[in-house]
């Protein structure tokens, strides 16, 4: 499913998007901490957390992520959104709880998937 | 034996400097892309030289990674200077650590570093002096029946 499409039907906001709305969502992480989804996530996840800081778009570069969504309105760092844009990490928020934007997004995908 | 056709690159790690932290590993992954190794390998290397380049970020004062790709294995050498670690089989527990609230609330100090190290490279050594440093040599074999 492509990020476009996400972003589209789970009403996310693009906070910085200089990699694209193409790039292909395999499935979804949802985790604050850095070393579990360091050693958990698979490659073109997305990843949901309410970490803000600079350092989700190293994670997210090294394990090749197709995008970060912040949870519960929250605001990146100033620093966050350079270095997403310097690393075309897709950076992206939501109103919505961890919880629940995990659980449409788990919908979304797994539909696409049986429709596929 | 000596394997021919080394490639070696030295890193220098700032203690405290989180808007540079992961650069090393990225910069080892990209190296590895370009070389061609094996997916599943660069996967591991990447977790294991990122929880050391955030080891190092986090406690030390500053710190050296050496890389070093033959044609047998890829190992990653780190010596740091910094506080070193009181009891090294504690630090090894998954979930102990000694992390500051600070970098708890950055979603780091979960106790999964030198854990995640171990559990995804093929050969893992620590030595740590206390109020000197802590050193860490992280093998991967290219080929598993390489592995001792």
């Amino acid at each position: 499913m492509k990020l476009k499409e996400i972003i589209e039907k789970l009403q996310l906001r693009v906070i910085t998007a200089q990699g694209g709305f193409e790039t292909e969502v395999t499935g979804g992480y949802t985790s604050d901490l850095l070393s579990d989804v360091m050693a958990n996530s698979q490659k073109g996840n997305i990843w949901i957390t309410l970490q803000t800081h600079q350092n989700i778009i190293a994670v997210a570069k090294l394990k090749e992520l197709s995008g970060i969504v912040l949870v519960k309105g929250r605001e990146p760092d100033e620093e966050t959104t350079n270095k997403a844009e310097e690393e075309k990490i897709p950076l992206l928020s939501s109103k919505e709880s961890a919880f629940s934007i995990t659980g449409k997004l788990y919908k979304l995908i797994s539909e696409k998937k049986i429709d596929a | 034996m000596e394997p021919e056709n080394g490639f070696i690159q030295e890193f220098k790690v700032k203690g405290g400097d989180f808007s540079k932290a992961g650069s090393i590993s990225t910069e080892i992954k990209e190296i590895l892309q370009e070389v061609g190794i094996d997916s599943s390998i660069i996967r591991r290397v990447a977790i294991a030289s990122y929880e050391a380049e955030m080891n190092m970020v986090m406690y030390s004062r500053k710190g050296e990674v050496s890389f070093i790709l033959d044609s047998v294995k890829i190992l990653i050498k780190t010596s740091d200077e910094g506080p070193g670690i009181e009891d090294i089989d504690k630090a090894m527990q998954e979930g102990f650590s000694t992390a500051t609230d600070e970098m708890r609330e950055m979603g780091f100090g979960a106790g999964m570093g030198l854990p995640n190290i171990k559990k995804h490279s093929d050969e893992f050594k620590i030595t740590s002096e206390i109020g000197k440093g802590t050193n860490l040599s992280i093998t991967f074999y290219l080929e598993q029946q390489n592995k001792q």
